[in-house]
Order: structure tokens, then sequence, then C-alpha cells
């Protein structure tokens, strides 16, 4: 036991880096922004500046890592709001990436976990091609009619309940068809990379294929690397941040030397993590500079829209459904790349369209990753409230910008019974149904 | 803890909210003091003023002392459980119990977050004006047991001015009602003002009841720029000596400034020496003539320029960049140590003056914030807590800076409270009687000394030192 502690003080002091954990001067700006916080009776432990303090108390020794210290920091979404929220610029998500590798350096996983991380991370999410034949085994199950027979039996029951639940939101996988890009964009205005990302490359294609059409509608030259790997961040953000770094060199290779004005993903979540490769690279001495080129390319689609002049365009639609829309932010496009009004002003310019604010749309859904899956009674929790703040919008549309808080909405939407009168939508998607 | 008196505990309030694993001592081992972090026994959070009392009597009885705790953003370790003992906390007690319209009146639960009381009254056309700066953050029972400021202090005073009344529970486990929904009450002793700032030293509150005044009607924000921090002190005590009330009269030097904009990034101008964020409300036209004043004021005495907040959105970006600046501060150097050094309005200038002095003397960074308006400064030393040579000079700066205050008729601590950090400092302001006093208040409340130990106190008092003025 004891040596066990000496091991896990140890990591930490390897992995975590002090200055960092020193930023913090315990104010505790962050907790009203910390999910966890609010849907634990305000649990110290379970905000931002708890976390930090068990951080620096086991570097320190002055406690041991058990248990409860384990829970505090599984149990941490990671959406990283408390960043904008801190004055002092404490650099949470990356002290969190931190810790989690220490664990990760020294705990042996148990087993249900470890399953799980063999059969999404060193499978699923490593190689695109695997991705792609585990959705041809979930469209061959949903076209064969066997998934309304199974959701009849229920099956699903052996399931925790998410699962079920997701099992319900998950969309109708498309046939993968060799994707054909428009050859015959005259003198183009931009020059663009697309980053396709696997969840949103396969299950949900069609928002790919939209997004394509869209930015050649607004005059952009696309190209797609197909030597292009999974973004890494469900590994960085659980502490397998060398297998981050292996995804991330093969992208900075994919992409280089791309004659490109940008490099566009329409997934929230890899966006952020796209655009951090410059810091999760830093001591990397061939890709260091790479990466940080990389950064400076990496745009998310609402943005890029908003450059492109997608505002105008929307001026002149004749799109007069009259949906009452509302928007929850991707946390991380929100929080690591700031990006808080552009999906707003683009569907605030919708005519026939009225946009309403969702109060709460700054904090997250409790999706985050995997984090749905591995820490559900949260989740759960933190979901079922935030469709009692949809309810109270009216809003028959949740526009979202990223796949993980896709299904989340969808999935809370089936939860709260609202099937008939509420649905969730990309922003690519509905801009493509409003534009067409 | 062990097993015996946790189940006792137990007994009282439900197992889920009593919390002894190694991350709930450590999650309420500190509050927002430096260098201060004690493990508690047990954290237990009660539901209810029985669940309290009953607390109380088991702790007596059995020696534990006890913490009240809000959501530990105290400045001066009055929350840190640095004697051990059970840290209580409030969030289960966060009720809104009344909004009395026709009395002006709220009564609430201690937990209740400050903001929340600012939101329903204003709802309302009532207005709550006690804001510090962690109002977000903050519960009211905290704020009530530390009688905290804020930024409009100036004008409304601080959280003392609107306690009317308290339910607390005593060392002995009595519950007492104090005040009630009155303009007037001169019934025996004022009970309820000994109760406000007490630090919870004195008893548990479980109930508060406050005063509101009605919502001014409008209200406008202003920032002057000044080319030196002695320019801005004398436009703070011009704009007073014009009979000039303004609700807050803010306070930010370069430093300041710098760190605040690296947050907020709102385009404050980080080259100016001096800024100072004034506010005025009311009814319109002596709000505009107000604004015009002080302008005037602030240009007569070097302002390179006054500018006004063109909309609410501005104006709210300006306060919330203040609120921030302490915690903004902490950007530049790994540990920051602030103080409150309190001065009558007159002296605000000397006292920016003495400050500038002393961090060259000591060679600290000191950056100063604060309420100038009410000649509460907030000199905030960026330092480290790991090179104990330097914690000695910052040490012997702050001893400086207090002694100067006093000798300035002011005071060691204007909002924050003595907690442990200034407990060694206490008699310099109050003498020895003062402190003979005080301590017979606290063995009449608390003969155990069960309540909050070690706080306010000291075990011993610093040494003063010496001074040769001028």
């Amino acid at each position: 036991m004891v040596n066990s502690q000496n091991l896990m003080q140890k990591a930490f002091i390897e992995h975590v880096n002090e200055e960092k954990i020193l930023d913090c001067m315990r104010c505790g700006f962050c907790l009203p922004a910390c999910p966890t916080y609010l849907h634990s009776e305000n649990n110290e432990v379970h905000s931002p500046r708890g976390r930090i303090a068990i951080m620096k108390a086991v570097r320190d020794g002055i406690i041991e890592w058990d248990s409860s210290t384990e829970e505090s920091i599984d149990l941490c979404l990671g959406c990283r709001a408390c960043e904008p929220a801190c004055p002092a610029g404490v650099d949470y998500g990356h002290l969190l990436e931190q810790t989690r590798a220490a664990v990760q350096s020294v705990k042996s996983l148990p087993l249900k976990e470890k399953i799980s991380r063999k059969v999404a991370f060193d499978h699923l999410f490593k190689n695109q091609s695997t991705m792609v034949g585990a959705t041809k085994l979930v469209r061959a199950y949903q076209a064969s009619g066997l998934q309304k027979v199974v959701r009849k039996i229920g099956f699903m029951e052996l399931f925790p309940p998410m699962l079920k639940d997701m099992e319900k939101a998950m969309p109708v996988v498309p046939k993968l068809m060799k994707r054909s890009l428009s050859k015959t964009v005259e003198k183009p205005v931009k020059h663009i990379a697309f980053f396709t990302g696997c969840l949103m490359d396969t299950m949900f294609r069609e928002t790919n294929d939209h997004t394509i059409q869209l930015l050649e509608k607004l005059g952009c030259k696309i190209v797609i690397p197909d030597t292009q790997v999974c973004c890494g961040a469900l590994h960085g953000h659980s502490g397998e941040l060398e297998k981050a770094k292996w995804n991330a060199r093969r992208n900075i290779d994919a992409f280089d030397y791309l004659e490109v004005d940008f490099i566009v993903n329409n997934a929230g979540g890899c966006g952020a993590f796209l655009a951090e490769y410059g810091h999760l690279l830093a001591e990397d001495r061939d890709y260091a500079n790479k990466a940080k080129d990389f950064d400076a390319k990496i745009i998310d689609i609402s943005s890029l829209l908003v450059k492109l002049g997608i505002k105008e365009t929307l001026k002149e639609v004749a799109y007069e459904k009259g949906d009452l829309v509302t928007y929850q932010d991707s946390c991380h496009l929100r929080n690591v790349n700031r990006v808080v009004n552009e999906p707003r002003e683009i569907l605030t310019m919708i005519p026939g369209t009225h946009y309403i604010e969702l109060p709460t749309a700054g904090l997250c859904c409790g999706s985050a990753g995997v984090y749905n899956l591995l820490n559900q009674e949260m989740s759960l929790r933190i979901l079922d409230d935030k469709m009692i703040d949809v309810k109270e919008t009216n809003a028959s549309i949740i526009i979202t910008t990223n796949p993980g808080c896709l299904l989340q909405m969808r999935t809370g939407i089936h939860r709260a019974g609202m099937d008939e009168h509420v649905r969730a939508e990309h922003i690519v998607d509905y801009l493509f149904e409003v534009l067409r | 803890m062990d097993a015996r008196l946790l189940k006792k505990i137990e007994l009282i309030v439900s197992a889920q909210h009593v919390h002894s694993s190694t991350a709930s001592l450590l999650a309420y081992s500190y509050d927002a003091t430096p260098n201060f972090q004690s493990l508690p026994d047990v954290v237990v959070a009660p539901s209810n003023v029985q669940e309290v009392q009953s607390l109380v009597l088991l702790c007596a009885q059995e020696g534990i002392p006890i913490v009240p705790r809000g959501s530990g953003t105290n400045l001066a370790a009055g929350t840190t459980p640095t004697s051990g003992g059970l840290v209580m906390l409030f969030h289960r007690m966060n009720n809104i119990l009344e909004l009395d319209e026709e009395n002006l009146t709220i009564r609430v639960q201690p937990g209740v977050i400050t903001e929340q009381i600012h939101k329903i009254v204003e709802d309302s056309g009532l207005f709550y004006p006690p804001d510090p700066s962690s109002m977000k953050i903050s519960t009211i029972g905290g704020n009530v047991s530390e009688n905290s400021g804020g930024l409009r202090g100036l004008k409304y005073g601080v959280t003392k001015n609107y306690v009317l009344g308290l339910e607390v529970v005593l060392a002995n486990g009595d519950i007492m009602r104090t005040g009630g929904k009155l303009a007037k009450d001169v019934a025996g002793y004022d009970v309820t003002s000994l109760f406000v700032g007490a630090e919870g030293t004195l008893g548990i509150v479980t109930e508060i009841l406050l005063k509101l005044i009605p919502l001014p009607e409008t209200k406008q924000t202003m920032v002057a720029i000044f080319p030196s921090l002695e320019e801005a002190g004398s436009a703070v005590s011009a704009i007073i000596s014009e009979k000039i009330t303004p609700v807050t009269l803010e306070f930010m030097d370069n430093g300041t400034i710098r760190a605040v904009e690296a947050h907020a990034k709102i385009g404050l101008p980080v080259d100016a020496e001096a800024l100072l964020l004034l506010e005025q409300d009311g009814a319109a036209g002596q709000v505009q003539r107000d604004m015009k004043l002080m302008a005037d004021v602030c240009k007569h005495f070097g302002a390179v320029s006054v500018q006004l907040a063109q909309n609410e959105v501005e104006a709210e970006q300006l306060r919330l960049a203040r609120r921030t600046a302490l915690s903004a501060l902490a950007r530049l150097r790994p540990t920051t140590i602030l103080e409150d050094a309190t001065v009558p309005r007159s002296e605000i200038a000397s006292m920016v003056r003495e400050i500038q002095r002393i961090a060259q003397k000591y060679n600290v960074l000191i950056s100063t914030f604060g309420h100038a308006g009410d000649g509460n400064l907030h000199p905030t030393c960026l330092t480290d807590v790991r090179n104990v040579e330097e914690m000695h000079r910052v040490e012997a700066a702050f001893e400086e800076i207090f002694e100067v205050a006093i000798g300035l008729g002011g005071t060691i601590t204007g909002e924050h409270g003595v907690g442990e950090m200034k407990a060694p400092y206490l008699e310099w302001k109050i003498g020895a009687p003062g402190i003979q006093v005080m301590k017979s208040i606290k063995t009449a409340f608390d003969p155990q000394n069960m309540m909050n130990p070690g706080k306010i106190f000291a075990k011993e008092t610093k040494k003063r030192v010496v001074l040769a003025h001028g």
C-alpha cells in the first residue's frame, strides 16, 4: 500500500505541473461555472477548485490517492467551463489531462473500463476504417429491421439506461458510398481542407456531406486527405497522452503541404483538441513547429461560414417555417476555442426562424466524450435538468455543433418524452435544410 | 473521526450528508486565503435548525470545534478548520423564506447565494445593495458572518446596515431570535449587530431577516484614467468633499489594470497608471448632474480621459472586471496575498503613496486596487510561498502597511474580517482593553471555545514594528 502511494505521488510529481497548480489561488470563481459542482449540491469535492486542491495534496503527499479522490477526478466532465470563468487563467484542462495521465501510469484499471477502453481506443478510434466497419454493422442491424425487433423484445434492457436511450437516439446510418467532390468550383474564394472526424464521418456521414455541399455552394474548393485519423481527443482526455500524440502526428502529416486557407471541422470536441496540438506536441522536436502551423489553420464550421458571408446568403432565403430554435453550446467549442457568438449570429439571421437563447446553453449537457457511458448517473442528472430548461424555451429544434452533444440531446429529448415536438440537429444539417 | 462519533452524527443528519472521505476532508480544508490549510475531522450538511441544534449539543458534549462554512471564499482564513473539528455546510438550508413587499424585508436561510437575493428582490423593484465581489459564489450566511462589503458600500453601506434580525443557535444549544421587521427597536443590547461580523465565533446563524430599499430609477457608469496614483487619490478625496456620494468609486493601479485586462479583454487602458470606476444611481436628473460634477473633478485633478459607459452591457463588463481584480492578479506570481487596510477617505492619497514606498523599501511586488471611496484599499502582494526569504519581506511589508494605516486613523481590515490571518494584529487596532472586552463577549457566548476557535483572537499578538516617520 505504502509502495503504491509512493508510486502515485511520484507519478503526480512527474506528470502534473506544479506551476500550473500554483496558478489557482482558490478564489472559487470557477464554482458557479462547474456543472458537476452545481449538480452535486455544491459539493466542493466535485468542483474545479476542489480537484486542483486534491491534485496538489496528492502531489505534495498530504493525502493518499484513494477511491474518493479518484471519484472526484473521474466525475469531472472535462468541459473546461471553469477556464473562461477563471480570472487567474488556470490551465485546468491540461492539469486534468496530466492528472489522468499520472493515474493511468500507475493504476491497473477495472476490467469493465479496460474492456471498453480496449475496444474504443485501441481499436475503433485509432483507425478510421475500423470505425467504418463498425458503423456498417450498425447500419446492417438497422436496415435488416432487426433494430425494431430488438427494441421490442427489450434486448437493450440488459444494458445500462444510458445505452438504451442512446440506441434509440442513434441516427439511421446511411450506406457509405465513396464521396464525390465537385471538381468544378471556379475561382474558389477559399481553399479548405476538411477534417472529417470519425464519428462525424460514419454515424453522421450525411452531416459531413452537407458540410461539403454548403462550403462548395459558398465558393470553396475542398480537399479531404484520406490519411487523416481520429483527432485523439478521447485518448488525451482519458490520460492516454502517448496515443493522442500518435494520432496528432499522423494528422499533421496528413494535412502537411496542403496549400489551404483553413482546416475546417464540424465537431466541437475534435476542433478543440486539434487546435491544441501545439500544446500536446510542445516537447516534440520534429513536430512542435508543424503543430503550431497546423493549429493556426484550424477553424470550426460556424466561424468559417460567417467568414464566408453566410449571414448575407441567409438574408435572401425563402424559408418560412417559423421554427423556434435554440442552441446548446459544444463545451469545447465555447470554452477552448472560445467560439460563442458565431453559431448564434447565424441562427438569428434566418428569416422566418425565431432564435431563443437557452439560459444554460453554456453548461455541459453531460455527454462529454465517453463520460455518459462511464458516469451515467451524473450524466443523466445533468441531461434531465437540461431538458427541463429546453422545455421552458418552447423551442422545437435544438441546434448543436458536435456529434456527442447531438446524440446526447436526442437521448434527452427521448427521456423527457418530447420526441413528438422537439428534435435536435447539427447546425450544418439545419442550414442545409434552410438553404435547400 | 472515530466510528462511534460518526455514528452519533449520522443519527442527527442522514449519512449521505455526512462526509469523511479523504477527498471530502481535503476539499473542505481551505478557503480563499493563501497559506492556510488544515483538515477537518468531518463535514456535515444539516437541513434545518433542529439538526444544527442537535449537532451543536453533540459537539459541546464531545468537545468538537464547529466551523460554519458558506462557499469558502473567505480571505482571512475564517473558514479554514485550523483546529480540525466539524465543518458545517449550509447548501441544504438555501431557501428564500419570505419576501415581504409591505415591510420591505426578505427572510432567507444562510445557504442562499448572495446574487440570488439580488435577482429575486430586483424582480420586485426592490434593492439589496451589499455586493461583495464574490457575490455569484458567496452565501448570505457567510456575508453576514463576515459583514461583507462590496462595490456599492460608499453610498449604501455594508451587510450590517441591512440585517434586521437573526435566528442563531448558541453554543449551549439554545435557539435565539433577534430583531424583527422593525424600523426602530431598542429593546436591550443590539445583539443582532454583535453577530454580524462575528465570523462564526459566537454561534451559528440559521436564518436572516434583511432590509430592502426601493430599486433606484437609473444608473450610470464612468471610467476616468489618471497619469499617476496620487492624482487619482486626490480626485477621490475631492469628490467626497464636493459632497457627492457616488454608489461606486473604485480604484485600480497599472498592475491591476493589466492583469484584469489579460482576463477580461474588454479594452482597458493597459498603459494608464491608475483608473477610477465611478457609478451613480437615482433619479435621472440627479444622476446626470453628479456624473458631470465627478467628471469635472477628475479632469481638474489630472484625468487624461473620462468616459461614460455607453450601455448596461458595457457597464456590467466594467464592474465584472473590477470584481475579478484579485483573482486576475494571481496570474503574475504563484502566490497572491491581499490585504484590506482601510483609512479615512481623506487619507486615501497618502495611503496609496505609502504603499508604493513600502513596496520599494522591501523590494516586493504590490498591486493595489480597492474601494477608494470607502478608504478601503486592497494592496495585493504577488510573491512565491516557496521563497522563504521573500516571504519574510512580504510579511514585514504588510506589517508596515498595517502600522501606517493605523497611524492615519485607519484599520487592519475594512471588510474581509480578522479570521486567523489577521488575528495577531487585532490588538494593534483595538488595544488591550478592546481585546479584553471582545474576549469577555466571546466567553459569555461560548465558554467552551468550540465555535470556530482560533479565529479573531491570536495566541500571541505580533510585536509592533517601530516606525521612524518622516
